[in-house]
This record gives C-alpha cells, structure tokens and sequence, in this order.
C-alpha cells in the first residue's frame, strides 16, 4: 500500500532547511528564460509521495485536466507513482505529501523524503491533520484491530495517526478534503514564479459572503462548520444549501464553544456536536481539544 | 410637490428605465432570503413577502397582501454593485522580457437600484465619501456608481434588528435619490413619489401619475411616521458621547466577555453596507507570462488584516470585536465625519451566534467604562 522507498530514499545531501529564496531570487532574475528553473536549466523537480491516504488528493494533480501539460512543461515531474512508473531520482525541488504517518515505517520514511526534498508541502486532511483515520486517536487502536481483523497480530500500525508536521519540517500545508486543485496549481505556480501563494486561513464565511450567497445557518436554521473552517473550498457546500462539513478544518480563529451553543440552539444534541467536529480534521490541534471538551460536558 | 402612482401603473417605471439602458437590480426572493439580483419587471418583486428577523435568524413569511416593498432590508447591500466582493484591477503580461500592464477594461454599466431603503442611501453615500473623498478617488467605485439611477423606498414595515431611528438615517428617505416613493396598501394600493432631481422628473414624466391631495401625502407621511415610532420603541443605540465611550474602553474587560461568543468569522463586515476593507491578491500563470491583480473584500477580523513585518497586530477575537465597533461607531467619525453605522441591523441578524451592536454599546455604557489594564486585550 505504501510504495516508493526507493526512489528518493536512497539519495541524500539536499539540505531540509534550504528556504523559499533560492528558487524566488531566480523569478526575479530578469530574464524569463531564467525564471524558475533550477541550476543548469532543468525545470524544477516535482515528487508526489504517499502516505496512509485515499489518493484523492494526488488526483487533484490528475484532474486539472487543461493544465496538465502546461504543467509538465514547466515542472519535471520526476516522482509520481499515481500517474507513473517512470521514476527520475531525487532530490526534488517540490515534494508534495499525502497521507498521514500511521507506521513506524512511515516515521523513517518521511523523514527520508524530507531529506530529498527542497519544499515539502503536505496536502489534505490526511498530511496536515491526520485525517479521518485519526478517530482511532480518540479511542483504543488494539480494541479496534481485535473488532476488524481476523489476524490481529498481522496488523503493524501506530496507535496514532499523525500528521506530516508532527514529524518533519513542513514548508507548507495545503488543507482540505480532498485538497482544491487550484490552490495546488496557485502553489506550484507561486514557487516557480518567486511570490507567496494566495493560501487564505480565514473563515469559509468571507468567501461565501463574496459569493453573494444567503446564510444557510441564519436563513434555514442548518448548521453549518463554515464560521470556524478555513477558507479554500470556495464555499461549496453552503453554495448548494448545504451546511460545511469542515473539510478545510480548523480556520486562524476557532470558537468551538460559542459555534456549538448555537448548534445546540438549532436542535443538535451533544454527540451530534462531537460528531462534527470528529469528521476529516478531528486531530487538528483546535478541533481534539474541544471536541474532547464538548464531550466531557456531556457526560 | 408629490405625486400618485396607481400600484397598476408601478410597472411602468421598470419600462421606462429599460427603455433608456438600465439594467435594473432589486430585491428578489432568492434561497430563502430578499436578495438584490437582476429583475426583468415589477412581477420579480418579493410580491405579498415579508422577513422575521432577530438575533442571528432570518425567515421569509407570506403577507396577507400584495405590498411591493413589504419588508426590510437582507444578507445583500448595495455595495456588491458599487464595490464588487471580486474584481480584477488590471493585468500584465511579460513580452520579450519586458513587463507590460494591460488596464482592465470595464463594460458601462448603467445600474437603476429599487427599492433603496433609507439607511442604505446614507451607507451610499457613506461610502461615496470613503471612496470619492478627497483627491483620493477610487476609479472603480467612481466608474460604477456615477450613473447609477435610485429609486428609494421610505419604509412602513420595519424588522426587530432596525435601529435607523437612532443613526439619523431613517426609516424617511433623505437626500440622494431620483425618486423616492412610500407605499400605501389601503384603501387602494398606490404609491406617493418624490421627485429629487432631474433625471427622476423625466422618469416619471413617462409614468403614469397624477398630483397628490395633502389628504394622500398625510396619510402616507402617518404610516413612515408610526414605523419610526416603532423602531425607536423596540430598538435603539444611545449616540450620546458614543466616540468618547469608545475611546475610553480600550482597556475593557468587556471585549474578552464579547470574545467568548465572537466567532471572528467576519460575516458582520461582510453584510456590513458601510465597511471598505479590501485586499489585493497577485495571480501568475505557470510560465510568469500572465500575471492578473485581484481586489477581494477583506475583513479586519481576518489575521491577515493586520499582518505586518513582526506578525498579526490584532491577534485576539476581542481585540479584533473592539476595532471593528470603535472604527464604525467612534473613529470614522474623525475620520470621514460621520458614523459608520447607519442601524440597518445587518451584523445582528448576519452574525451566526446574533451578537448585537446595540447591546455591546448598552453594556459598555452599563460598565460606565471600567478601564482594567491595557494588557487585557491584544
């Protein structure tokens, strides 16, 4: 399930601390034919890794259908098991990560990937929060092993899932379930042209408000996760009429308790509030802590 | 002097303004809320439609008439027309090495607004003076509104979040607009105009009207009236020293009090008709040959708002509640002569958990301004 030790494992040298300018002076340099590319006029070169995932993320990569080839044309895209087997080695300029370290042989993995990587950029729910298979951090992963599996003991796993940052230096998180493709586009093509990338951490609600869409929340009485979730998605859900589901996770100012009396007010009763905010990004740092509080509360 | 339009002759403002190449843009019923979009006729009106509004909720509900203008204002304003949420400022494109900036080209638009409330006329020219103030003009502001066509509506319907009575800025309309009308239900339906100014007189030189009896304008002028007495009897705001009662609670204890139920989600200066804040944001192609600059709505309770070479300035909900109330209640009277609030209720009824303005003043002046350390909030 977990491929690629050896691509880029067994290189080494490119130093993990290495900082966003080197590639950012070249953007500057003037001459476009200079711009974004590594030393001696190779395109810069891009590493998918995975991680314990549902690939949905390094799909988002597949499925900007009208990008792509303009894409390949100004990255080499050296590493990428989901699209093909053809493998250049490392090190990579830009390594984008999915999935969470759910092994101890992910542990050793990732910090190998980390060490091949210029930019380490972790994508999804998965990288940067652990993902939905953190839910096994808020109970017994023995007692869950014992439940699902027939052979138990064939089971090697972690009693945590974990996210990429919790392990590595992460240069950058891309949040999301499945992450948005064209914020991932904004990345790549942010670091190839020398500017920061326009990753907001505000509330879904400045978004969908620019949408000109009406408050589900005030208007139709739905709860909704968007007051206290990370822009990106571009309001989708409550751009249908539907409440957020939080797959951005936690935005830069969580309220998790004053959200929560007002789901109460609108009829949710105490573990439904749990349940929402255990979903995708339930071991983000905001989330575990009040999802542990609110739960204390109803007991 | 004031004019009768015949409810069965209202129409024909709307063909009118067509015919002389305005897009008209009005309240409409749209996902459970009185949105303003595109009407094509008087028919596109929230006919016989009122709202329920309070704290945090908004629900439409059928009148047991046929009032054209029988409700309040909703989660839209008129600065989404004057002061887009998205717009592309200009581009650039890289040719031979060389930078070129490529001015954004705007289609003329001539926009006719019905059914401008009065205290959106003043958050109008609120923001005329915020954006066409001065030598400092916003061209894209200044582009969009300068034909701008408006024909207001006094209010004789009013929702439990109105407070204009206590901004100064309605529920009558004032100044500013080409035509303004109040519509009377009994014993028939029909409308009082004002014409104010000449553009507005050709209009309804080409609707059917007739001069009003002062019979008509009293009985009319009666129902604006007894709106207003409503809407001071259920909601009000003490301006009384309201910027020196601002200026003196930096330091309160009640800004982290505020913070405990403040989600910082920035809704409230989304809905806001008055707040200005933008951002810009760069976009570049892959191949750096194409470069666009977008201007979004920006909040300042966004962390980025503040963010400067040492990080975030306001980084606590409390201290992000506190700026945002004094600038629109207490600075942007120094700043552009006026306050910044003109009481349509938008952020009580808008804001998810119903945090209300006119209670964080009445518990402020309640504390008397109890000054604890300035360390309090940051």
């Amino acid at each position: 399930m977990e491929h690629g030790d050896k691509a880029g494992g067994s290189s080494s040298s490119n130093s993990s601390s290495s900082s966003m300018n080197s590639i950012k002076s070249r953007g500057r340099s003037g001459s476009s034919s200079s711009r974004g590319r590594v030393e001696g006029g190779k395109r810069p070169k891009l590493a998918v890794w995975k991680f314990a995932s549902c690939d949905g993320c390094q799909l988002s990569l597949l499925d900007l259908e009208d990008e792509l080839l303009e894409l390949a044309d100004a990255v080499e895209v050296a590493y990428f098991l989901e699209a093909s087997r053809a493998v250049v080695k490392g090190p990579y300029d830009i390594s984008l990560v999915e999935g969470s370290i759910t092994t101890s042989d992910d542990v050793e993995r990732i910090r190998r990937v980390r060490k091949v990587s210029r930019y380490l950029i972790s994508i999804g729910a998965c990288a940067t929060a652990g993902g939905i298979q953190a839910l096994r951090n808020f109970g017994d992963v023995k007692e869950f092993t014992n439940i699902v599996y027939a052979r138990p003991e064939y089971i090697s796993t972690l009693e945590r899932s974990t996210p990429i940052s919790e392990h590595v230096k992460v240069d950058l998180e891309l949040h999301g379930c499945p992450i948005n493709r064209y914020q991932l586009l904004e990345v790549i093509s942010s670091i190839l042209n020398g500017k920061r990338p326009n990753i907001n951490s505000y509330s879904v609600c400045m978004e969908c408000k620019r949408a000109g869409n009406v408050c589900i929340m005030v208007a139709g009485g739905i709860p909704c996760m968007g007051p206290v979730t990370r822009a990106g998605c571009n309001a989708l859900c409550p751009s249908y009429r539907r409440g957020c589901y939080s797959c951005f996770g936690p935005s830069e100012s969580v309220n998790i308790r004053s959200l929560s009396n007002r789901f109460r007010e609108l009829g949710m009763d105490d573990g439904s509030i749990v349940r929402v905010f255990r979903m995708f990004n339930a071991y983000s740092q905001q989330f575990r802590e009040v999802a542990r509080e609110e739960e204390v509360g109803t007991q | 002097m004031p004019f009768i339009v015949e409810r069965s002759d209202f129409g024909q403002f709307f063909t009118v303004l067509k015919g002389m190449g305005y897009e008209i843009i009005g309240p409409r019923v749209r996902d459970s809320a009185i949105v303003y979009d595109r009407l094509g006729s008087v028919d596109d009106l929230p006919i016989g439609i009122t709202d329920h509004q309070d704290k945090g909720v908004y629900r439409l509900r059928r009148r047991d008439d046929q009032a054209l203008f029988g409700y309040t204002v909703g989660p839209h304003s008129w600065k989404m027309y004057l002061f887009p949420p998205r717009m592309r400022l200009f581009s650039a494109e890289r040719r031979a090495g060389n930078l070129e900036v490529v001015e954004e080209r705007h289609e003329p638009r001539r926009l006719a607004f019905i059914g401008v409330r009065a205290c959106e006329l003043h958050a109008i020219q609120i923001q005329d003076r915020v954006f066409l103030h001065d030598i400092f003009k916003d061209p894209v502001y200044e582009m969009l509104r300068k034909d701008v066509f408006i024909l207001a509506v006094s209010c004789t319907v009013s929702s439990s979040t109105c407070f204009c009575t206590s901004m100064g800025t309605g529920p009558r309309v004032g100044p500013g607009y080409d035509i303004a009308v109040i519509e009377v239900l009994k014993p028939v339906h029909h409308f009082l105009v004002e014409v104010g100014s000449s553009l507005g007189g050709e209009v309804l030189s080409n609707v059917r009207h007739r001069e009003a009896t002062r019979e008509e304008v009293e009985s009319a002028t009666q129902l604006v009236e007894s709106n207003a007495r409503l809407i001071g009897m259920r909601r009000s705001m003490d301006t009384s020293n309201i910027k020196e009662l601002l200026y003196s609670n930096y330091g309160s204890k009640h800004w982290d009090e505020v913070a405990e139920r403040c989600l910082a989600c920035a809704n409230c200066t989304m809905v806001c008709p008055t707040c200005f804040c933008s951002t810009v944001e760069d976009v570049v192609d892959l191949k750096g040959e194409h470069a666009e600059r977008w201007r979004l709505w920006d909040s300042c309770f966004s962390n980025e708002f503040t963010y400067m070479h040492s990080g975030t300035v306001r980084r606590s909900t409390g201290a992000k509640y506190r700026h945002w109330i004094t600038h629109k209640l207490a600075s942007w009277i120094d700043q552009f002569g006026t306050s910044g609030c003109v009481g349509c209720g938008r952020c009580i009824t808008w804001c998810p958990v119903g945090i209300d303005i006119t209670e964080e003043v009445k518990a402020l002046q309640r504390d008397g301004g109890v000054v604890v350390e300035e360390e309090a909030v940051r």
